[in-house]
């Protein structure tokens, strides 16, 4: 048993922080939520090239042919930045679709995007107004979007399409792929929270000292890194068991971690967390937007206690 | 990264879990004279199997398990219902201990009637003016020929009312402040000079006591470590009770797994869904942070403030997981001996070892970075 990172993988993550580190992604993040589109498909052509969309793609089809561990170290970083656009779609669950098998170049490349809807955990498709490809996840089909008009979303930066004919789904591998990487954003997500939070802590004076020694500030922080802890183990042990009931107990666990993280960085924060200015408020709504996404908390407990 | 586990790994598994199956007694409580000799008797069953210290060195008793089999040993344990180790304290916390700074002569004299439960080990951590904040402590301990006379004042120390011996610091320089001028000490409990009032817990049951020592003679042979180092040394076993949370895995699990077939046997209730597959997420992280930490140790990796998120984590496990049981059981929780004795055990998680706060401040200052509070 070796149930830690290999050092390609901890590599892999740390070239993906950097990258994102120098590309503004809040920049790009904040025109898309405005339908600019330009500085995120830049971003994502940037990730393109360090392999993400290609990871679960074989290589016959121009892929990497990683594992599920390998898209969740990707994920991880992609939810610590904020990434914007339909990744979990074209990156976790579009490889996984045998109808989609003639884009998997265009997807590997970073050329296509995808989209996915899958009620009714997914009713709405993400970026369908710039996706080359809808899977009907339920039918197992590609789709289609009609029209463009944006369904507005508690993250500003979600942009939900309406898909026609979408056939109900439950489960399956491919969706699987997307609760994993969904997961493993919101586990990134919270890092981020908490990392912002430790910082902004360490410089913030209020009564004469740092607001980082006062232990009501520390034990907030202190369960904050204690949940996230023990999120990553379950996110990482899911890519590799890839059992329903691991992969929920992931999901769940990561929409709570994430959760506590954002609620306490906005109170650690106070009002500047509130503003728009601040990319506290790009994690904030997506973590609430995401765990409520791709099976909200009921339906995940129920397969974690399936029999 | 895997969670394949090798073929000798393997065979060990089955050896302990085969093992297990025909022998698991049931015992009454440790903390009963009756319950305390069981318990021994257990401990001599294991040790015959050679399973009572597996990752110890052959040479004293034990199977030079590695900690993955260790792990594994734990997960079988408690997954076959077998009873807790009265022997904990003298394993999991003088054990290391002696492992690390303890001489030869030490180790030989103490290790194997240990590992046999031949001699039961209580600890002596806390004083009535130090809990948490041991470096506080008074008992103090003054030079004689050949050794030393201790004198204080002990409490909280589980298993003392039935133990043999007991382990704790005391001050023998009272001319340093806080932890400068401690020794780490292990005395006889029956010596003279030693008064031990059991107390009883929620339970009604002694599982601790005050010890009072009153010029209690102890030889140079059972210091550990340098005299007035005893804080370095006891250190060491203050980050093995925190990581005794390494070996609590198949607890929590075996204890999840039982809280949701207690669910479905009561129908389902929906109201503790949530609650109940909670309870199982947590035990299953749990299980795989540990992996997680195995697989790091092996690697060289140390245990830090890691500790104190493991503390942190499985303590609240454990209350929620029986706090859901009792729950569902409703009026019948009252009665039901098994989960009324999990659930009292459980309440005492996060104070012992460390309260939450005690290890919320170190994640904080140790892990996060944060500023430490100005103190006096």
């Amino acid at each position: 048993m070796r149930f830690a990172l290999s050092p390609e993988q901890r590599d892999f993550a740390t070239s993906l922080h950097d990258y994102l580190t120098g590309a503004d992604t809040p920049g790009a993040t904040r025109s898309w939520a405005q339908g600019r589109h330009e500085p995120g498909r830049k971003l994502l052509r940037g990730l393109a090239e360090l392999g993400v969309p290609a990871l679960l793609i074989d290589e016959a089809h121009g892929g990497l042919g990683a594992d599920p561990v390998d898209l969740v170290v990707a994920f991880e970083a992609l939810g610590y930045h904020a990434v914007p656009g339909p990744l979990v779609e074209t990156a976790a669950v579009a490889p996984a679709v045998p109808a989609a098998q003639a884009w998997w170049p265009a997807l590997a490349s970073g050329e296509a995007l995808a989209t996915v809807v899958a009620p009714p955990h997914v009713p709405l498709a993400l970026d369908a107004d710039i996706a080359q490809v809808v899977v009907d996840l339920g039918a197992g089909t590609l789709g289609e979007t009609t029209g463009t008009e944006v369904v507005g979303s508690l993250d500003p930066t979600r942009r939900l399409f309406r898909v026609p004919s979408a056939t109900p789904l439950t489960g399956g591998r491919a969706f699987d792929l997307g609760v994993l990487a969904v997961a493993a954003q919101l586990l990134g997500a919270g890092q981020w929270l908490l990392d912002a939070s430790v910082a902004y802590a360490k410089q913030r004076s209020q009564y004469g000292r740092l607001i980082g020694e006062y232990q009501a500030i520390k034990h907030l922080l202190a369960d904050v890194a204690t949940h996230l802890e023990l999120t990553r183990p379950l996110v990482h042990g899911a890519a590799v068991t890839a059992s329903p009931q691991d992969i929920s107990a992931a999901k769940v666990k990561a929409g709570d971690a994430a959760y506590l993280a954002a609620r306490t960085a906005l109170q650690v924060h106070g009002a500047i967390g509130y503003t728009a200015e601040h990319d506290l408020g790009l994690r904030l709504t997506k973590v609430r937007a995401l765990t409520g996404a791709w099976g909200d908390g009921r339906f995940h407990r129920e397969r974690v206690l399936a029999r | 990264m895997d969670l394949d586990i090798d073929a000798e790994s393997v065979a060990f598994r089955d050896e302990v879990r085969e093992w297990l199956a025909a022998h698991v007694p049931t015992l009454p409580s440790m903390d009963t004279a009756e319950g305390f000799a069981a318990h021994r008797e257990w401990e001599a069953q294991l040790a015959d199997a050679r399973l009572s210290v597996v990752s110890w060195p052959r040479e004293y008793g034990g199977r030079d398990a590695s900690l993955l089999q260790w792990v594994l040993f734990e997960e079988e344990y408690y997954a076959a219902g077998a009873p807790g180790r009265v022997s904990q304290n003298g394993i999991f916390m003088l054990g290391p201990t002696l492992f690390a700074h303890g001489t030869a002569e030490q180790r030989d004299r103490i290790l194997p009637a240990m590992a046999r439960g031949e001699q039961v080990w209580a600890q002596a951590w806390s004083e009535p003016e130090a809990g948490s904040d041991i470096a506080a402590l008074r008992s103090s301990a003054v030079r004689t020929e050949g050794g030393w006379l201790l004198s204080g004042q002990k409490t909280w120390s589980s298993r003392a009312a039935f133990a043999d011996r007991a382990f704790g610091l005391f001050r023998t320089d009272p001319g340093e402040r806080r932890h400068r001028g401690l020794t780490y000490f292990m005395f006889d409990l029956r010596a003279e000079g030693v008064t031990v009032r059991p107390i009883p817990q929620l339970d009604g049951e002694p599982g601790f006591a005050e010890i009072f020592l009153d010029q209690v003679f102890v030889p140079d042979a059972d210091v550990i470590g340098e005299p007035g180092q005893g804080w370095r040394v006891a250190m060491t076993t203050a980050n093995n009770e925190r990581g005794l949370s390494l070996r609590s895995p198949g607890r929590f699990l075996a204890a999840a797994n039982r809280l949701v077939d207690l669910w479905r046997s009561t129908g389902e209730p929906a109201a503790s869904r949530d609650r109940v597959a909670d309870a199982w997420i947590g035990a299953r992280a749990y299980q795989l942070y540990t992996f997680g930490t195995v697989s790091r140790l092996a690697e060289g990796g140390q245990l830090g403030p890691e500790s104190s998120v493991n503390k942190l984590f499985w303590s609240h496990l454990d209350l929620g997981l029986h706090d859901t049981a009792l729950d569902i059981l409703g009026p019948a929780a009252e009665t039901d001996r098994a989960w009324v004795e999990g659930y009292l055990f459980s309440l005492a998680g996060p104070i012992y070892g460390g309260t939450d706060q005690i290890q919320r401040n170190t994640i904080a200052e140790r892990l996060l970075g944060l500023p430490k509070e100005a103190r006096r």
